[in-house]
C-alpha cells in the first residue's frame, strides 16, 4: 500500500442494463480497468465528456458506489469494507453538480452543521467548525440566510463549507461549476484554490471546463470508462487533436496558439495562458 | 402567481418570537388554535386578536406577509362565509329575499367562522415564519420523542418534514417554469371544461414528478455522502434548552387560554353582540 | 417584419418586500432573419426580457411590437404569437413528458390545432432540423442522453414552425462537443430557414463565433447593442459589470500594447490568427528591409 490519498487498481464498475419490463438484458461498464493515484495534498483534475465515466469514478472515492471489480483505497481504507464506510466518507468529502439538490438545511449555517452533527461532534465544536468553514469560502456573512436566496456560486460555496466542516483530508468535486454562470464558476474555483492553499486539502476536480484545470498537478482524461490521457496540464493541452477526438475542448488561447502553429508560426506547444502566448509572439516580432 | 404562496416559509429576522424555543412556539400555536374553538363571543375574539396582534408585532414579520399567506384560502373562506350566512338559522331575520334568508345568527356565524379561519392560518403561519424549518422539526422531534418507545421513527419523520419544507419553494418555482415552458409550446391551462383542464395538467405534472424524483435521488446521495445514517449517534448544532423567556411565554399563553376559557364559558354572548 | 420592444419596463412583485425593477426602459428592434446574442450576468434581466417577446410576461409599461402590431392590444391572439415566437427555456429537457420522442414533439403542433398527420409531419421535420436520428423517434425521451434530450426539446418548439426562435442558454450543462454540435445545428437552421434566432448565453466565445449582433443587458437596462466587434471594443466596461470579452480579444489588446500592428477587434480564433499572421509578415518584411538597408549602408561604407 502506498501513502496515496486515493489509490485505485483495475477499478471496474459494471451495472445491469434492463429492458422496459426490468429484465436484465446485459451489462455495461461505466468504469473499466482504471488505475489512479492521487498523492496527499495534490490537485488532480479529471476531464471527460458527459457519459465518459468520470462521475461514476468520482462516486467511488466517497463509497457511494463500490467497485464491482478491482479495488479503491481512500486514505488507505478499502471502500468495500462496510466497517470503514463512514471513515471513508468523512475523509473524502464530496460536492455535487446541482447546487439545489445537495443543500439539506434551510438556513446556511444549519446546512454546514449537518455533516458534523452526523459525525457526533460536540455542539460547541460544531459551531467552531461551521464558522471556520464558512469563513474559508467567504460565506460567513450569509450564515443566517435561506439557501434559496443565494446565487448558484454562493450555494456551491456553502456546499463546499458543508463538506469542509467534516474536516476531510480530501475534497472530491464532481462538476461543481457545470450549472453556474462565469461569475459563479470563478467564485467556486477561487474558493477551492484558497482552501487548497490554506488547508492543504487534497483536491480532485471533475470538470469539462479546461480553464479550471490549468493549475492542476496532474490531469486525467477519461473516455468510455478508461483513462485515455494522463499528464501535466501542459502535456495534455499540447495534444489538441487528441483532446478533440475525446469530445474535449482546450482554452481559446491554446486553440489560437495551435492555429498559429498550423500556419507555420514557430511557437511552443501546450500554451495555457494569455501572457505565455503574448510573450512567445513578442519573441518572434 | 404561484410564488406568492407564503405558507410554510421562514422569514429571517431577529425578534423575541424568533428566539423562542421551537417547542414553545409549537405548543403555544396549538393552544391558540384550540382557543379559537372553545369560545364564540365578541369579547373572546377581541382577546384572541390582542394576543395574535401582539405576537405578530413582536415577531417583526410584516403584516403584509401574513395577509399574503391568507390568499390561498380565499376560496375556502368565501365558501364558508356563504354557507354559514345562508344556512344558519335562528335569531332575528335581517334580510329576506326570494329563497334566501339572512338571520342574525347566520351573520354572526359567518363572520366568526371567517375570523376563525383567518386566525387559524395566520397563527400557524406566524409559527413557520419565525421558526426555521429545522428548528420546527427539532421541536417536533423533541416533543414527540416519547413515541420512539413504541417504535415510531420520530427522527426520520422529522427529517422528512424538514426536507419537504426546504423543497417547497424550489418545486413551486419549478412548477412555474414548467408551466411557462409548456405555454410557450401553446399549452392552454385556462380554458376548457374540467376534464380538459385536468388533462392539461399532465404536461406539468409528469415533468414535475420526474424532477422531484431526480432531486430526491440527488439529495439522498448528498446526505449519505455527508455521513447521514439516521438519528443514532447524532449530535445537535442547536440543542433545545428552555430559557427564561420560554417559561415567560408559556405563562403568558397559559393566562391567555384561561381568560379565553372563562370568557367563553361565563360571559353571556348576548351582552357582547355588536 | 420584425420584433421590437418600445420603452418596456417591468416591475416584479410590485408593492411587496421583493419588489424589483427587472427591466428599465428597454427598446430595440430585431429585423426578421437576424442572429442576435443577448448577454448579461445572472439577474441582469435577460430571462425576463425574452419572456416579454412571446407574451409570457406582460410589461408593466411600454409596448412589444410583433410584425407591426402591439401585442398588448385587446383581442391580440397570444397563442398565435407564441407559435410564431418560439421560446426554448434553459434546461428544456425538463419539460419533456410524453411516452415517446415523436409524441412529445407533436405537443406544440397539437396545441396549434393541426391534424394528427400534419402534427407528425411537422414533428418529423423539426427533429430532422435538429439532427435527431430517426431510429430513436419511438424511444422514451427520458432514456436519451443529455444532448439528445435537448435536441428533442428544441424540436418541440421548432415543430410549431416559428419565425423567431429564442434559445435561453441552450448549451448549459453540455460538454464541449455537445455544445458545439447544438450551436452548429442552430447556425445551420438559421441559414436554411431564414428564421430570426435570439441566443442567450454566458459564453462570450460562443456568442462571438455565431451571432451578427449583440445586446448586452445590465441591471435591467440595455447597456450595449451592436456587432460583436463594436460591443467587445468596450471590454473594460463589460468587465466592470462582471462580463468579459472573448479571450482572444484580450490577446489582441495585449499584442497591440506590445507594439504589434494588429487591430484589436478580432473576436474569433480565425480572425485573431489572420491578424497575427498579417502583423508577423509585416514585421518580417520590415526586418528584411532593415537588413537590406543596413547591408546597403555597409556596402556604402566599404566603398
Amino acid at each position: 500500500m502506498t501513502k496515496d490519498m486515493i489509490h485505485a487498481e483495475k477499478l471496474i464498475y459494471e451495472y445491469d442494463k434492463r429492458d422496459e419490463e426490468g429484465n436484465v438484458i446485459g451489462s455495461e461498464r461505466a468504469v473499466d480497468g482504471v488505475d489512479i493515484d492521487v498523492p496527499q495534498g495534490s490537485f488532480v483534475a479529471i476531464l471527460g465528456h458527459n457519459g465518459s465515466g468520470k462521475s461514476t469514478l468520482a462516486k467511488h472515492m466517497n463509497a457511494i458506489l463500490v467497485p464491482t471489480g478491482g479495488t479503491m483505497w481512500v486514505d488507505g481504507r478499502d471502500t468495500k469494507d462496510p466497517d470503514e464506510l463512514w471513515n471513508v466518507r468523512q475523509s473524502a468529502g464530496m460536492v455535487f453538480q446541482n447546487p439545489d439538490n445537495q443543500i439539506i438545511g434551510t438556513v446556511v449555517e444549519e446546512d454546514v452543521g449537518f455533516g458534523p452533527e452526523n459525525l457526533g461532534v460536540p455542539t460547541d465544536e460544531i459551531w467552531q467548525r461551521v464558522e471556520e468553514s464558512l469563513r474559508t469560502v467567504g460565506m460567513f456573512e450569509r450564515r443566517k440566510d435561506s439557501p434559496n436566496k443565494l446565487s448558484g456560486g454562493q450555494k456551491q460555496r456553502v456546499a463546499i463549507a458543508g463538506v469542509l466542516a467534516m474536516e476531510p483530508k480530501c475534497l472530491v468535486l464532481d462538476e461543481p461549476t457545470a450549472m453556474l454562470d462565469p461569475n459563479g464558476r470563478r467564485e467556486v474555483i477561487r474558493a477551492v484554490e484558497k482552501l487548497r492553499r490554506e488547508k492543504k486539502v487534497t483536491v480532485i476536480l471533475i470538470t469539462h471546463y479546461m480553464e479550471e484545470v490549468i493549475d492542476a498537478d496532474q490531469v486525467f482524461v477519461m473516455d468510455g470508462g478508461h483513462i485515455v490521457m494522463h499528464g501535466t496540464p501542459r502535456e495534455i493541452f499540447s495534444r489538441v487533436d487528441d483532446l478533440k477526438a475525446y469530445r474535449m475542448d482546450v482554452p481559446q488561447v491554446t486553440m489560437l496558439a495551435e492555429e498559429l502553429r498550423k500556419r507555420g508560426v514557430d511557437i511552443p506547444r501546450g500554451i495555457l495562458r494569455r501572457d505565455e502566448l503574448v510573450e512567445a509572439l513578442c519573441r518572434l516580432h | 402567481m404561484i410564488r406568492d404562496i407564503t405558507i410554510g416559509q421562514y422569514y429571517p429576522a431577529e425578534s423575541r418570537i424568533h428566539r423562542l424555543d421551537p417547542r414553545v412556539k409549537i405548543i403555544c400555536t396549538l393552544v391558540f388554535l384550540v382557543s379559537l374553538f372553545i369560545q364564540n363571543s365578541l369579547l373572546g375574539y377581541v382577546i384572541a386578536t390582542v394576543y395574535l396582534g401582539a405576537v405578530i408585532r413582536l415577531s417583526k414579520v410584516p403584516l403584509k406577509f401574513i395577509v399574503k399567506g391568507l390568499k390561498p384560502i380565499v376560496i375556502l373562506l368565501l365558501f364558508t362565509v356563504v354557507m354559514n350566512l345562508f344556512l344558519t338559522q335562528g335569531g332575528e331575520t335581517l334580510i329576506h329575499f326570494w329563497i334566501f334568508t339572512i338571520t342574525e345568527n347566520g351573520l354572526r356565524a359567518s363572520v366568526f367562522m371567517a375570523v376563525r379561519l383567518m386566525y387559524l392560518v395566520a397563527g400557524s403561519s406566524i409559527m413557520t415564519f419565525t421558526t426555521s424549518p429545522n428548528g420546527l422539526t427539532d421541536g417536533m422531534e423533541k416533543l414527540l420523542h416519547p413515541l420512539n418507545r413504541i417504535n415510531v421513527p420520530v427522527h426520520e419523520v422529522a427529517m422528512m418534514m424538514s426536507i419537504a419544507l426546504r423543497f417547497i419553494p424550489i418545486l413551486l418555482e419549478e412548477t412555474d417554469k414548467i408551466m411557462k415552458a409548456q405555454q410557450a409550446r401553446g399549452a392552454d391551462f385556462e380554458s376548457g371544461n374540467l376534464i380538459q383542464r385536468a388533462k392539461a395538467m399532465v404536461p406539468i405534472l409528469v415533468p414535475l414528478f420526474v424532477s422531484a424524483f431526480r432531486r430526491a435521488n440527488d439529495l439522498a446521495m448528498a446526505m449519505e455522502s455527508r455521513c447521514y445514517h439516521g438519528g443514532d449517534g447524532r449530535t445537535k448544532m442547536k440543542p433545545l434548552r428552555y430559557k427564561g423567556r420560554d417559561r415567560a411565554a408559556y405563562i403568558l399563553t397559559l393566562i391567555y387560554i384561561v381568560v379565553i376559557f372563562v370568557v367563553g364559558r361565563y360571559v353571556p354572548f348576548k351582552l357582547w353582540i355588536f | 417584419m420584425s420584433i421590437a420592444l418600445e420603452h418596456v419596463n417591468y416591475v416584479y412583485s410590485p408593492g411587496t418586500a421583493y419588489e424589483k425593477h427587472a427591466l428599465k426602459d428597454v427598446s430595440f428592434e430585431i429585423p426578421q432573419g437576424q442572429f442576435v446574442g443577448i448577454i448579461g450576468h445572472t439577474g441582469s434581466g435577460k430571462s425576463t426580457l425574452i419572456q416579454h417577446l412571446n407574451g409570457l410576461v406582460k410589461a408593466t409599461s411600454g409596448k412589444v411590437i410583433y410584425e407591426g402590431q402591439n401585442i398588448y392590444e385587446e383581442g391580440y391572439n397570444m397563442r398565435e404569437l407564441r407559435s410564431q415566437v418560439g421560446l426554448v427555456f434553459q434546461y428544456p429537457e425538463y419539460q419533456l413528458f410524453e411516452v415517446d420522442v415523436i409524441s412529445d414533439v407533436c405537443f406544440g403542433p397539437k396545441n396549434q390545432g393541426l391534424s394528427p398527420e400534419e402534427c407528425e409531419k411537422n414533428a418529423r421535420e423539426a427533429l430532422e432540423l435538429v439532427g435527431f436520428p430517426e431510429k430513436y423517434y419511438k424511444q422514451s425521451p427520458f432514456e436519451l442522453s443529455g444532448g439528445q434530450k435537448r435536441r428533442v426539446a428544441i424540436a418541440g418548439v421548432l415543430a410549431m414552425k416559428p419565425k423567431v426562435l429564442i434559445l435561453d442558454e441552450p448549451t448549459a450543462g453540455l460538454d464541449p462537443k455537445g455544445r458545439d454540435e447544438i450551436l452548429d445545428q442552430v447556425e445551420k437552421l438559421h441559414k436554411e430557414t431564414g428564421m430570426t434566432v435570439i441566443l442567450v448565453s454566458h459564453s462570450m466565445e460562443d456568442i462571438a463565433k455565431y451571432v451578427e449582433r449583440i445586446i448586452v443587458m445590465n441591471h435591467g437596462e440595455k447597456m450595449l447593442d451592436g456587432t460583436p466587434k463594436e460591443v467587445f471594443r468596450h471590454y473594460k466596461e463589460l468587465e466592470k459589470v462582471g462580463l468579459a470579452a472573448p479571450q482572444v480579444t484580450y490577446v489582441m489588446h495585449d499584442l497591440k500594447e506590445r507594439g504589434f500592428d494588429v487591430s484589436p477587434d478580432a473576436t474569433t480564433i480565425q480572425e485573431a490568427a489572420d491578424e497575427i499572421m498579417r502583423a508577423l509578415d509585416l514585421a518580417g518584411e520590415r526586418r528584411k528591409e532593415e537588413k537590406r538597408d543596413t547591408q546597403d549602408s555597409d556596402k556604402e561604407e566599404h566603398l
